[in-house]
């Protein structure tokens, strides 16, 4: 029952299921970084997703009134932009609310959620009766073009290469970014300086630190990796279809993972993996009743619960949440 | 790395400058939130209009029609305006205190649930009144407990609250998806329980199944803004929420507040999945709340913690959501992604309200002409 090839089959479908987890959890984790609770990340990945959609569909679409067979490359690019530019727009709207208007997170963060999945399902509802067509969205070819193998080690490397070299190039993304984002926290003056923003931004504002700068940039740029978690969720998960509430509560397990991983972007790989394992883990352990398999996908949220209680009872200075988070600076209150 | 000293900055002021407004006359406050709604209910059908492609006339005549086009439908109105209150009433003492519980939709869920359990083991084994009191006991006591542990939690250790009772949402929900599987294996679905006993159910009162919700949140409403503003509990939470060491200092036992409050907050949440149950649904799905949770946290955050301007706030809120349910159904599967109009036009509306309460609480002042033409003259002498 047991055999290899279903543990692996396992440890491959972890991994495309912890991918949207990661670029949320990164997004999340250089937001939070800034001393912005994001909320919105739920609402800015379905604005990532349902953007790219509507680049891949109106880039297919020109092709199929040209005549011509679309182009791969082109495929993703424009889908690609399309998404970044979606969730970098929705970011911004946060930042000017939270950081110039100095509004309040929470209630933003949760308006931005609805709002993006409110739009996310009314674009992938009517995208088509726009174009005076009936059915649903499928984009085959950016979506075949997202799912491209890596060609020679997918298929040489035998079982291994089958399970690590088989996905879509956006997975292997996800990993450089956290790996690119983690150098950049620790190991970078700029990073240091961000992460003196979301400790205590008086003193950052002190030291010559521009804060409302590191504030917008870390949020739209969280962000924008955010909503690529969207992206592949759409191309690669669900093979360039949309379906109304199909994303479900990923954004919320994403903001999971930030806690999980204690605030560390590299955590956070190994991390969202494991959550995409739980994720999917009912549906790989043989003779679970249905109501069994529901309580096991509570377990995500249970482990962050208590990874929670435990960091905040342990009180160990590096693996609390940044000092600032949730509040607003205003330079004249200090 | 020395910015600060590379180039000597001139001395000048910056062309905005922002202070924050010391008194503001109720009337110009009022002035600029009217303003706010009005420019927000605009802005939502000018993207109505963007989105759908009806014209403007028409989505203010499909959102007037679909909110007070029938009495049923005006009733309907009511009752979500009723529900959506009763939760953001809920939450208000919780947010009052700065305990920013981001958990009412787990809570309420929760409350449902064990109103639920209730009349499905008791079917009708009792009164339908002792049912309803049963009922009502355990929903609160549920609805407590899922605040209380991450209350608990944030008084002893300071656990950051907003993301436990977020987490706690989806406990909740597993906990709904578990019990339905576990009651239906075979469909995970409950119909209305007790139909043809009617036990549990809330009586209908004048023939109107929504009237004695509207008159039970009401009720709420008025206890909550009596306990808020006229209580000595409602003023010790308001000193928490403005600063833990005045209220320190002047010998309120903080820890006991916060979990004081959280408790009063989740049963509220608890009350009204009950409410719910007994006065509504009869059953429970995950969806059944249908993200008022979130609502209730927005629209008790515009209405500044007040339950009476709740009131309004809640009404509005549904307005546009009814408004764009109708609009929707007028356009039928013509656009079938129609239907999610209302949270995009709820989330617009809310992130105007938000915007708006920086020029509230701020004064903007823009650097004045006469200075700007006075550099100008200084410096053309020295040229």
């Amino acid at each position: 029952m047991f055999t290899l090839e279903y543990l692996m089959g396992f440890v491959a479908t972890a991994i495309i299921n912890g991918t949207p987890l990661l670029f949320g959890a990164v997004g999340e984790i250089l937001t939070e970084k800034s001393g912005n609770l994001n909320l919105g990340i739920p609402g800015i990945m379905y604005i990532g997703g349902i953007s790219g959609i509507i680049g891949g569909f109106l880039y297919e679409h020109a092709c199929e009134t040209a005549g011509i067979t679309p182009i791969p490359i082109l495929c993703i690019i424009v889908a690609l932009l399309a998404s970044l530019l979606g969730s970098t727009l929705i970011a911004l709207v946060y930042s000017f609310l939270t950081i110039t208007l100095k509004a309040n997170q929470n209630v933003v963060g949760l308006a931005l959620t609805t709002l993006g999945v409110g739009l996310g399902d009314f674009y992938g509802g009517s995208l088509l009766s726009f174009f005076g067509k009936d059915g649903s969205i499928y984009l085959e070819a950016t979506s075949k073009a997202f799912k491209e193998k890596i060609p020679f080690l997918s298929d040489s490397l035998g079982l291994f290469g089958q399970t690590f070299f088989s996905f879509g190039f956006l997975v292997y993304v996800a990993v450089i970014i956290a790996v690119i984002v983690h150098f950049f926290l620790k190991k970078t003056r700029v990073g240091l300086n961000l992460r003196a923003v979301g400790e205590n931004p008086a003193t950052a504002d002190a030291a010559g630190i521009n804060v409302n700068l590191y504030k917008y940039l870390a949020t739209c740029i969280g962000g924008a990796i955010a909503g690529l978690g969207g992206l592949y969720f759409v191309m690669d998960y669900s093979v360039g279809g949309w379906t109304n509430g199909g994303f479900g509560d990923r954004g919320w397990l994403a903001i999971a993972i930030v806690i999980f991983a204690l605030w560390r972007p590299n955590t956070a790989i190994l991390s969202s993996y494991i959550f995409g394992g739980l994720y999917v883990a009912s549906s790989y352990i043989m003779g679970l009743s249905g109501s069994e398999k529901e309580i096991i996908k509570m377990l995500p949220y249970i482990v962050t619960i208590i990874v929670l209680v435990f960091v905040s009872a342990r009180k160990k200075r590096e693996h609390q949440p940044p000092a600032s988070l949730g509040l607003s600076y205003f330079r004249e209150e200090r | 790395m020395n910015n600060a000293e590379k180039k000597p900055r001139t001395k000048r002021e910056p062309l905005i400058y922002i202070t924050k407004r010391s008194d503001l006359s109720l009337k110009k406050s009022l002035l600029i939130r009217a303003a706010v709604i009005l420019g927000g209910i605009l802005c939502c059908a000018i993207i109505t209009m963007l989105l759908t492609g009806v014209n403007p006339i028409n989505v203010f005549g499909s959102i007037i029609n679909g909110s007070f086009g029938t009495p049923g439908k005006l009733w309907n109105l009511l009752q979500a305006a009723a529900i959506l209150l009763g939760i953001s009433v809920a939450v208000t003492p919780a947010f009052k205190m700065r305990f920013w519980n981001t958990g009412a939709e787990g809570q309420v869920l929760i409350g449902m649930l064990a109103s639920v359990a209730c009349m499905f083991y008791l079917k009708d084994s009792m009164p339908s009144f002792v049912t309803i009191i049963i009922m009502l006991v355990a929903s609160t006591v549920a609805g407590a407990l899922w605040a209380g542990i991450p209350g608990f939690f944030k008084a002893i250790w300071n656990t950051n609250e907003t993301l436990f009772t977020l987490m706690m949402n989806y406990v909740a929900m597993q906990l709904v998806s578990f019990f339905l599987l576990f009651w239906d294996p075979s469909h995970g679905y409950l119909n209305p329980l007790n139909s043809d006993t009617k036990n549990g159910w809330l009586p209908t009162l004048f023939g109107r199944k929504q009237l004695i919700i509207i008159l039970i949140v009401a009720v709420i409403t008025a206890l909550v803004y009596v306990y808020l503003k006229r209580s000595k509990q409602g003023y010790e939470i308001s000193v928490v929420g403005e600063s833990e060491n005045t209220a320190r200092y002047i010998g309120i036992n903080v820890k006991k507040v916060v979990i004081r409050t959280v408790l009063i907050s989740g049963a509220l949440c608890g009350v009204m999945g009950w409410l719910l149950v007994s006065g509504n649904s009869h059953t429970v799905s995950t969806t059944l709340v249908g993200g008022n949770g979130f609502t209730a946290i927005m629209v008790s955050w515009m209405s500044k913690f007040n339950p009476i301007i709740m009131v309004f706030s809640s009404l509005l809120v549904c307005f546009l959501q009814r408004g764009a349910g109708q609009i929707a159904s007028d356009l039928g599967t013509e656009m079938p992604g129609a239907s999610n109009i209302g949270d995009v036009l709820t989330g617009i509306m809310i992130l105007f309200v938000v915007a708006s309460e920086f020029f509230v609480s701020y004064d903007v002042h823009f650097r004045r002409r006469t200075e700007k033409a006075d550099k100008e003259v200084e410096k053309n002498v020295h040229a």
